[in-house]
């Protein structure tokens, strides 16, 4: 990172119209584990890559449950995801408290963005370093969002944010069009295939190193791992075609080793 | 406004009122009341009924007041019990709409959603001494056809049914509406089934009118009807010889 005068404030507007800190904010998603993120017609699936701080911990949590039908994907860091995902639980049980029902995923990640945003305007505060996808099935049917540290969010039919995502967007796009038609199989086997080119150069992709969840139609937001994937595993070994990882500075920056929080 | 405790039942006691030793009384009743609504569920949807009149205690104040309002495109709400708390009820469901049509996201919120929103309303005042005095009901239906029918009340006690009364309607048309209703019934039976219910109201309630209006939820929308007069048949037996030739007080 270059260091300038314009930078030790996140008030401070650069000359050239930028506000350095949140764009260093920004740069902290990107160095987290990759997470992605699909979506058809009924479902949501979000998948991660676990991350640990060193050989002797057990990996960060990357995935967080918001209520029965709303989940997080994070890329970041972890510290700053819990605090968010504890504030996006508390609007969840709020709502379910006063309506009855499960909160419209649209409504709630614009709140969640509220909240980026406000650091972006204080110079109390600092921006939160983390991305997050949320996946929902409300009653206006499945979503996928992204949140940025800036403030803004988006709506998509599949994304991938954290470190070497750029792979699996990739194999993202080349496939999204189909997406709106698949079974939920399909879907999970398609997340495994995109987050396949996201592993360090030298490792494969294996049911251990990952995380993955579901939520649809029907079908309450639940969190696979380890054992309850190597169906997909062996499936998508079979089928081949999965993504390669990139090589190294293929339109990403080589990452630093990520800091202890980093997830 | 102190608290003059010589003052009539329907004088001043019901608002919130400061009295010289700085303590404060909260609603401890109605003063300008709406009787019973009626409303049932039938095949295309859910129907209430109510009168047009507010009353001032036994006086029959204002005869020409709109009891079942919308909300939104899909829901209805008829009430009982004190009418400026029912304006006030409606002022906020009001806000709550206005919020969600400026999200300008396609979502608008269901009867059951409303139902469970006044439930925390009336429960949260009731929890600081200070209830809005209605008895609601709530109705509705969704685009894809189910129909909506609750009831809450001004402690938050809230359940749903087929067939709902509030105040006199829950002793004098209900057992009409048990023994008369099915889920099948056409609009027009619907109707007249109400119809017949709110008679009864008439003759025996003190604090009913035979102006009533009907209201409709269906998976179309809701539609409110204007104020129209139910016809009355008062040479009834029961109206002509009260006592029916036994040696009582002419009551039953």
């Amino acid at each position: 990172m270059f260091r300038n005068q314009y930078d030790t404030d996140v008030t401070v507007w650069s000359p050239q119209g930028r506000l350095h800190q949140v764009e260093y904010a920004m740069e902290a998603v990107k160095q987290g584990g990759a997470s992605l993120g699909l979506r058809s017609g009924s479902h949501v699936v979000l998948a991660a890559l676990k991350r640990a701080p060193n050989e002797m911990s057990a990996p960060q949590k990357k995935i967080f449950k918001l209520d029965s039908n709303m989940g997080v994907a994070i890329a970041g860091l972890t510290a700053d995801a819990r605090s968010l995902a504890k504030y996006m639980r508390t609007e969840c049980l709020n709502h379910k408290y006063v309506y009855g029902t499960t909160m419209q995923a649209s409504r709630l990640v614009l709140d969640l963005a509220d909240m980026h945003q406000r650091t972006t305007q204080s110079y109390v505060r600092r921006p939160y370093g983390v991305g997050m996808l949320v996946a929902a099935h409300d009653q206006t049917g499945p979503h996928l969002f992204q949140t940025c540290p800036s403030g803004n969010y988006f709506e998509y039919v599949a994304m991938a944010i954290g470190a070497r995502s750029q792979s699996a967007k990739t194999y993202l796009e080349k496939h999204f069009e189909d997406f709106e038609n698949c079974d939920l199989d399909e879907l999970v086997k398609h997340a495994l295939k995109a987050l396949s080119g996201c592993v360090t150069g030298d490792k494969e992709l294996d049911a251990n190193g990952l995380t993955l969840a579901i939520v649809g139609k029907d079908k309450v937001f639940e969190s696979l791992e380890g054992e309850q994937l190597q169906p997909y595993m062996d499936a998508i070994e079979l089928e081949g075609n999965a993504a390669q990882p990139m090589d190294e500075g293929d339109g990403e920056e080589k990452a630093p080793a990520p800091d202890a929080g980093m997830a | 406004m102190l608290c003059h405790s010589a003052a009539g039942p329907a004088r001043g006691a019901g608002h919130a009122t400061a009295a010289m030793d700085g303590t404060r009384q909260h609603t401890s009743q109605p003063i300008v009341t709406g009787t019973s609504v009626l409303g049932i569920k039938y095949k295309d949807g859910v129907m209430l009924a109510a009168d047009t009149l507010a009353s001032y205690g036994s006086l029959a104040r204002y005869k020409n007041v709109e009891r079942l309002k919308p909300v939104g495109e899909c829901t209805l709400i008829g009430a009982s019990g004190e009418y400026s708390d029912f304006q006030h009820i409606m002022e906020t469901l009001e806000d709550y709409h206005q919020y969600d049509v400026n999200m300008d996201d396609g979502f608008e919120r269901s009867p059951a959603e409303i139902y469970n929103l006044l439930r925390t309303i009336m429960y949260n005042r009731r929890n600081k001494f200070n209830p809005l005095w209605n008895y609601l009901l709530i109705a509705g239906c969704k685009k894809d056809g189910t129909a909506f029918l609750g009831s809450v009340d001004h402690i938050g006690t809230c359940y749903e049914d087929n067939i709902l009364a509030t105040g006199f309607g829950g002793h004098l048309a209900l057992p009409i509406l048990r023994k008369k209703w099915r889920p099948d019934l056409e609009e027009g039976e619907a109707r007249a089934l109400l119809e017949d219910c709110m008679r009864v109201l008439f003759y025996r309630d003190c604090r009913a009118l035979n102006r009533i209006q009907i209201a409709k939820a269906t998976a179309e929308g809701t539609v409110v009807s204007d104020a129209y007069k139910v016809d009355t048949e008062w040479s009834l037996a029961s109206f002509s010889q009260p006592k029916a030739g036994q040696d009582t007080d002419g009551s039953w």
